[in-house]
């Protein structure tokens, strides 16, 4: 179905036991954009990616792939689809070197022996293309790169085997300025190639730095998503901390 | 892993100083007769110090192995030596494949259910020992175990044999820059490479000449010519090089490094963890056989008198000494080789000089020491340094 929005959700309810975690929640995340999926602790966003990557099957509701209707039972069905997460602790191995990371799982091999000469060639192409230009050699240990590096080293990975949905959870998290920079550089030149990213964040001046569309969780429901031009920090705040605004910059809403 | 070579050649220098003897043909061929056992035990070791597990059973799995291995060939049912040998390892695979997969099913510190195995798999030696009604001792006699240690090669075909195994390393080497050149990444310099292959010629050329060298008795009575190279050389070379293989060229390999770097990492990157830990678990043990039958060859028998609890701390020891971290994910085969050596020199050093047993092992003791306080600051000092 053209037009369609790369993934969309549609009335997604998750309990645990009784505990609602996620009520009837609709979403859509268009490719070549950056959603960004805010809210406070507890409202729910692990929960919706953990759904979208796999990891969580929702109670009900329907998520609709490329217009299509799909069921995303593990990890794998999500792979499969072109959806990859980039959790907050990386799942990088530390005595590996760039590329081993990169290729992890995914070997490259030439008559059964890996085929290192193909994987390093590879790996120094896709990290120019995605202009992670600051590490000094793709031989380098993983253990050896600064927080802002391993971020771009887990994200480049995740990007790298036909992925249309990069789902990033707390990329900024713990990072310094220029690390910052780095790594919200990196999600505009995802975007940019036409890959769909989702990303969660505490840090409202990352959000509105690098996001197109923002969606914004509260207890559970999610109570308003749009472009980011019709947020600022004040309305964000209050949709995130009481789930309304009076502050809505969006031509629907009334400007006092 | 250069300072454990220099530390190495100091300790060499100073046993010759001591005792001329050292450096001599037969005394050196002596040594590297009397490392092997413990290069092995490294080598078996390191498949397990990779993942950050252990195997505290081996030295006595390796005496299984020796006494199944004597026992089938020389003591009581003399089969060829191409079916003992075989059943041998292939027993001591068993055991390290089965302890591994009570490790894995029950979850357990891989050291606590070897440690089991060591009490367990030293009754089942004793017994195998005892039962054969020889006062606790089978001697091998004359076939395939004895001759590992005991037959050289003749001196035409260790030259034949160490210059195959230099060139083939060359031409690998040169082989990979070239490649590399080729797709346009950096390698090392070709003159730099080139100065490494002809170090590697010259020390080959260095050992066979020590190999080639009479270690015979030559008196007015008695001439006794001792050449070539002792068959256990080319095993511990042909095991050494088998294991770098899979370590370096194979996904399995890639997966152990893996599983020892962040098994979490590994595991939602789809390697199948566990099959990889039995595999490192059954390759220690296969490990284990063959160092009980050069073990076997070196002692010319088993007897129930075996220090399999000792055993299994030099290999450890053989593979920490070398440069493998005991925190996993780092280290190589040829870390037991250095390490094994190590220990070889220090023990067929001091008994020349002639010490009494306690200052062996007091100094084995210390350079372990040393070894682990190396790999505990490596460690602190960032993971930057190459594995």
């Amino acid at each position: 179905m053209p037009g369609s929005p790369l993934l969309s959700i549609r009335g997604l309810t998750k309990h645990f036991g009784p505990v609602e975690a996620l009520r009837y929640c609709d979403l859509d995340v268009p490719a070549g954009v950056v959603t960004a999926l805010i809210g406070d602790n507890g409202a729910g966003k692990s929960t919706l990616i953990k759904a979208i990557a796999g990891i969580y099957a929702p109670s009900s509701g329907q998520i609709f792939w490329e217009g299509k209707e799909v069921q995303i039972h593990t990890p794998r069905d999500a792979d499969e689809l072109g959806i990859s997460t980039v959790y907050q602790d990386l799942a990088l191995c530390d005595n590996l070197d760039i590329v081993q990371n990169m290729y992890l799982g995914h070997e490259d091999t030439k008559f059964g022996l890996l085929n290192e000469i193909d994987m390093e060639v590879e790996t120094t192409k896709l990290l120019k293309d995605l202009s992670v230009f600051t590490v000094q050699s793709v031989r380098q240990l993983v253990g050896s790169l600064s927080g802002g590096q391993r971020q771009a080293i887990a994200v480049a990975r995740a990007v790298m085997r036909d992925t249309k949905l990069v789902i990033m959870d707390e990329p900024t998290a713990a990072l310094g300025v220029s690390q910052t920079q780095l790594v919200l550089d990196l999600i505009k030149t995802l975007a940019s190639r036409g890959i769909a990213v989702l990303v969660i964040s505490h840090n409202l001046t990352d959000v509105f730095a690098v996001a197109d569309r923002i969606a914004i969780l509260h207890l559970g429901t999610l109570i308003s998503s749009g472009p980011a031009s019709d947020y600022d920090t004040a309305s964000a705040v209050d949709l995130i901390t009481t789930g309304g605004s009076t502050r809505i910059h969006s031509p629907l809403a009334s400007t006092p | 892993m250069v300072p454990i070579i220099i530390g190495m050649v100091i300790l060499g220098g100073y046993f010759q100083l001591r005792s001329s003897a050292f450096l001599s043909a037969g005394n050196l061929t002596n040594l590297f007769i009397q490392s092997t056992p413990f290069i092995l035990l490294g080598m078996a070791e390191i498949w397990l110090l990779l993942l950050g597990d252990i195997d505290l059973s081996v030295g006595w799995v390796t005496a299984v192995g020796a006494a199944i291995g004597v026992i089938l060939m020389d003591t009581q049912f003399h089969w060829k030596w191409y079916l003992a040998l075989p059943v041998a390892v292939i027993a001591t695979t068993a055991i390290g494949a089965l302890q591994g997969l009570i490790t894995i099913v029950l979850k357990a510190p891989s050291f606590i259910v070897t440690l089991a195995g060591s009490l367990f798999w030293e009754g089942v030696a004793l017994y195998l020992i005892d039962d054969n009604n020889a006062g606790g001792t089978i001697p091998t006699q004359g076939g395939a175990i004895h001759d590992i240690v005991n037959s050289n090669l003749t001196p035409l075909v260790t030259w034949i044999f160490t210059l195959v195994v230099a060139g083939g390393m060359a031409v690998i080497v040169f082989n990979k820059d070239r490649a590399r050149r080729a797709s346009g990444l950096d390698s090392a310099p070709f003159f730099e490479t080139v100065i490494k292959m002809v170090l590697l010629l010259g020390m080959s050329i260095v050992l066979v000449l020590l190999f080639n060298t009479n270690r015979g008795y030559n008196t007015a009575f008695i001439h006794l010519k001792i050449v070539g190279m002792p068959y256990a050389v080319p095993i511990v070379i042909a095991v050494l090089a088998l294991y770098s293989f899979i370590l370096f060229k194979t996904k399995a390999g890639r997966y152990l490094y893996a599983i020892g770097g962040n098994v979490e990492a590994a595991r939602r990157a789809g390697v199948a963890v566990n099959r990889y830990r039995l595999l490192a678990f059954a390759m220690t043990g296969f490990t284990a056989g063959i160092a009980g039958l050069v073990y076997a060859s070196t002692l010319g028998g088993i007897s129930d008198g075996i220090q399999g609890g000792q055993l299994v701390l030099y290999g450890v020891a053989a593979a920490v000494i070398g440069g493998t971290s005991l925190y996993g994910g780092r280290g190589k085969m040829i870390h037991a080789l250095i390490g094994g050596l190590v220990i070889g020199v220090i023990f067929n050093g001091l008994a020349l000089i002639q010490t009494s047993a306690s200052v062996e092992f007091m100094a084995t003791g210390l350079v372990l020491l040393a070894a682990i306080a190396i790999d505990a600051v490596a460690r602190r000092g960032a993971s930057a340094v190459g594995r």
